[in-house]
């Protein structure tokens, strides 16, 4: 409430700037932003619901989106489990080399997408460190489904974490160590204090987390090989349908993706407002 | 190592070795097959690919987009984030919570988006090729496209400053006789210089990297709208590991170096206010 009271006394610009500038600041977000958004549906819906509807359940349209769950289902879990234990080693405890584990935790944030694919076929393709190896047992990773898996799981790697560290540091460990004084086991404790204090962080983390998964493009290109109705996700989909000129089917698939964007927004603004009102 | 343990808390051990095991796995061993795979080419053949004229052109294009896209979002996420920050207006919420759209919209689907909008025939194109102004498959459409990805690191980098910005400063400065203009240029663009810096870094790191947003509206012309991931993408299509991995490290080591020298600026530009206000 402070925040309303505060912009009240500093209107203080002359009527005719503060209005000029929320004009353009209105006209700047609809132009880049808003614009490219409302385009896709637009242009998904442009020939008519029955169009969409075949787009969508068309095979290859169907094994696209069937693809993009299961890796997004094997991704997100991993990177959960993971999320909770970095937050629990670093927002817990005081040992050497925490702010570097901290670092190394961004690192798949700041690497290219495309990067991100290539560290995995010099591992694990043809000619990579692994390669022969596989080939002599028979084992596909790359231009395979775990190939596509790996690469999300690194490109969605620090979402859980990064949402869990500062929020369990500025909650502090005082409930848990309570609750190991007054002679819980480490599993009641994380069950019935941990969990239920940070539950909204770490929801938006997993709702981030699965956004990023169905919609990673570059990593997953460079590693998946393209094959359709086998190795294609729904962003290689869309790719290849507008490469085809065939727009309408592109958008129809794409708009899916976009009713993902823009729940995960709805969603993000929720848990913001249950994560303040837990923690106030 | 020496680990200090303080407290009574379970499980630092088991979710410690949990964390470093995973991180390396994931992150580190895969991450370091990009430098030991350059280093084995040897440098001549790494210094050979990098310097390759279609390459050298590639940075360029990366380069340029990205940083007059940066450039061009520290300015559009200035004006967005002042009016959502000093102002109330109707819609005020919407148009704050509109921002993240960019973070949210996987790449791909941005791309084909901004490439029908952009293109000859689409609705914005459409208008401004008659002008002489050609978007779509050239450098100006890149960075289009950039500024979509870069707009929100610029307005969330600049808002919470703006929010915590000091009002009485800034009245008393007025009322010792200071015009608006000098109120804005002297008193609070100093403040928020260093948010602005970052936002331009964020969104010009992304920028160099950004792949999917990209590839459609550049129409990929070697020497003139070829972007350095996708040169990757080619390396790799004919099997030239090693020069892809050249490319890659290029890539890596520029992004770094860029952050390392914004961090120092950063730190300069803090000493100075320090200075200036003690």
């Amino acid at each position: 409430m402070s925040n309303i009271s505060r912009r009240r006394i500093l209107r203080n610009e002359p009527p005719l700037l503060r209005w000029g500038v929320i004009t353009l600041a209105c006209a700047l977000t609809f132009l880049f932003i808003v614009l490219p958004l409302a385009a896709v549906f637009i242009q998904a819906f442009d020939k008519g619901w029955a169009v969409w509807q075949a787009a969508v359940t068309e095979e290859n349209a169907r094994s696209a989106i069937y693809l993009s769950l299961i890796v997004t289902g094997i991704a997100v879990p991993l990177n959960l489990a993971f999320g909770l234990a970095a937050a629990w080693t670093i927002a817990r405890f005081q040992f050497k080399g925490r702010n570097v584990l901290l670092t190394l935790i961004d690192i798949p944030f700041g690497v290219s997408p495309v990067v991100s694919g290539l560290i995995f076929v010099l591992v694990f393709g043809a000619q990579g460190w692994l390669g022969p190896w596989l080939s002599d047992h028979d084992i596909q990773i790359i231009f395979a489904v775990p190939g596509i898996v790996l690469a999300t799981v690194f490109v969605t790697f620090p979402f859980v974490a990064r949402e869990l560290i500062p929020l369990m540091q500025s909650q502090g460990a005082d409930e848990e160590e309570a609750a190991i004084v007054l002679g819980a086991t480490a599993w009641q404790m994380f069950r019935r204090v941990t969990l239920p204090n940070i539950k909204w962080g770490l929801l938006y983390g997993v709702v981030l987390c699965t956004a990023r998964a169905l919609g990673e493009f570059g990593a997953v290109s460079v590693v998946s090989g393209h094959i359709r109705g086998a190795t294609n996700t729904i962003p290689l989909h869309v790719e290849i349908l507008y490469n085809e000129y065939n727009y309408t089917a592109a958008f129809a698939v794409a708009s899916l993706l976009s009713v993902v964007a823009v729940v995960t927004l709805g969603l993000k603004k929720i848990l913001e407002w249950k994560t303040r009102e837990a923690n106030s | 190592m020496e680990f200090k343990r303080p407290g009574i808390l379970p499980g630092f051990w088991p979710s410690f070795s949990y964390t470093v095991l995973y991180l390396s796995l994931i992150v580190l061993i895969p991450l370091s097959a990009v430098f030991l795979k350059a280093a084995s080419a040897g440098w001549s053949k790494i210094w050979d690919t990098i310097s390759s004229p279609r390459v050298v052109a590639a940075y360029k294009v990366s380069f340029g987009a990205s940083f007059a896209a940066a450039l061009a979002s520290v300015f559009i996420g200035f004006v967005i984030a002042w009016a959502l920050e000093r102002y109330e207006f109707p819609g005020r919420s919407i148009v704050d919570a509109l921002v993240d759209i960019p973070f949210a919209l996987p790449t791909a689907v941005a791309g084909i988006s901004l490439t029908s909008l952009y293109a000859p025939n689409g609705w914005l194109g459409r208008y401004l090729e008659p002008l002489g102004i050609k978007v779509a498959f050239t450098p100006l459409g890149i960075s289009i496209a950039l500024v979509f990805i870069g707009l929100p690191f610029v307005v969330r980098s600049v808002q919470p400053v703006l929010e915590d910005a000091d009002h009485e400063i800034e009245e008393a400065a007025s009322s010792l006789g200071a015009s608006r203009w000098q109120v804005f240029r002297l008193v609070l663009f100093p403040a928020f210089r260093p948010a602005l810096l970052t936002g331009f870094a964020l969104a010009f790191a992304r920028g160099l990297g950004e792949y999917g947003s990209v590839v459609f509206i550049s129409g990929n012309l070697p020497m003139k709208t070829e972007i350095a991931p996708l040169l990757i993408i080619a390396k790799l299509e004919q099997y030239d590991y090693a020069g892809a991995a050249a490319i890659a490290v290029a890539m890596l080591v520029a992004s770094f170096l860029m952050l390392l020298i914004i961090n120092v600026v950063q730190g300069r530009s803090r000493r100075f206010l320090e200075t200036k206000l003690s």
